[in-house]
């Protein structure tokens, strides 16, 4: 339980905050939280509480697994990579060949959003094929 | 003559009986106690009786458990109705870890772009050595953690 109480500002807030499908579970030392968030700035505000009792992340007792939910209507994407292309790939993963790139800041098609880290995608060429869902930003 | 002059005797008698014949909120609340006791799962459901309506609170364990109850105690003699206020608790989920192949393998995605870390995986376990900065490494986690691992182990990382 004492971890639950380390974080107990986050678990407050994930529950006022509207998280879904929350679940919080305490094992072998480790605190579970998994839950999806009503938006990206949610999730944002999560991670700094999460700051607060472990201050860069460090202390490997926390497992924080919170997802944004999505819009099913966006089909738009922007490429949010730090500076570089993106790849798009033939399969979902970094040891499938290269399809394509699509430019920081570009703005592409999404097609399906496979698995949580794997997202099909169109580029304006047509070239089809998967990137990684961390570097895509849904246009609204 | 008789008769008559044993009328209200009759009447009280009648009405005596007809009481009688509707069993008392106490007498309601005592018989679903008593059935309710039958079964394991409803034993720790509390009861109320007004006026035949039957309150039922506390928790069972699932809804077909509630429902059964519900139907029982509508049966029972006296009850006119019944509001339940039982609650089931909701289940949490257990924590599910992900198999060490693909989580190498997603760990691998998601280090890609992070050269200045070494990331190895041992029994779901995440071990990340290296330096690199505060920013850089709130990103990776958040990445890390939505792998399902069952731990992040950064003891060995430097944050610049």
């Amino acid at each position: 339980m004492a971890l639950q109480d380390k974080y107990k500002e986050l678990t407050d807030a994930a529950t006022a905050s509207g998280i879904t499908d929350l679940a919080v579970r305490e094992q072998d030392g480790v605190l579970y939280i998994d839950g999806t968030a009503p938006s990206a700035s949610v999730k944002d505000q999560l991670w700094d509480i999460y700051a607060k009792a472990d201050p860069n992340y460090l202390a490997g007792d926390l497992v924080l697994n919170v997802k944004v939910s999505y819009d099913a209507a966006v089909t738009q994407v922007k490429v949010t990579t730090e500076s570089s292309n993106l790849n798009i790939r033939k399969g979902p993963g970094t040891d499938q060949p290269i399809v394509g790139k699509a430019a920081h800041g570009e703005v592409i098609t999404l097609v399906s959003r496979s698995s949580d880290q794997w997202w099909m995608v169109r580029t304006k060429d047509g070239e089809e094929g998967y990137a990684y869902a961390q570097y895509l930003t849904a246009v609204e | 003559m008789k008769i008559l002059r044993l009328l209200p005797a009759l009447a009280l008698l009648a009405t005596l009986a007809f009481t009688g014949c509707k069993p008392k909120d106490a007498d309601i609340k005592a018989s679903i106690e008593k059935s309710l006791k039958e079964t394991p799962a409803t034993s720790g459901v509390m009861v109320m009786v007004t006026e035949g309506v039957a309150t039922l609170s506390g928790e069972v364990a699932d809804e077909a458990t509630k429902a059964a109850m519900e139907n029982k105690v509508k049966d029972i003699k006296g009850v006119k109705s019944v509001q339940d206020n039982t609650t089931v608790p909701v289940a949490t989920p257990p924590v599910v870890i992900t198999a060490d192949d693909p989580l190498t393998s997603a760990v691998r995605d998601a280090t890609k772009d992070f050269s200045e870390v070494t990331a190895t995986v041992a029994d779901g376990v995440i071990s990340v050595t290296g330096e690199i900065t505060a920013a850089r490494w709130k990103t990776l986690k958040m990445a890390l953690d939505g792998l399902r691992p069952k731990k992040v182990d950064a003891a060995g990382l430097t944050i610049k």
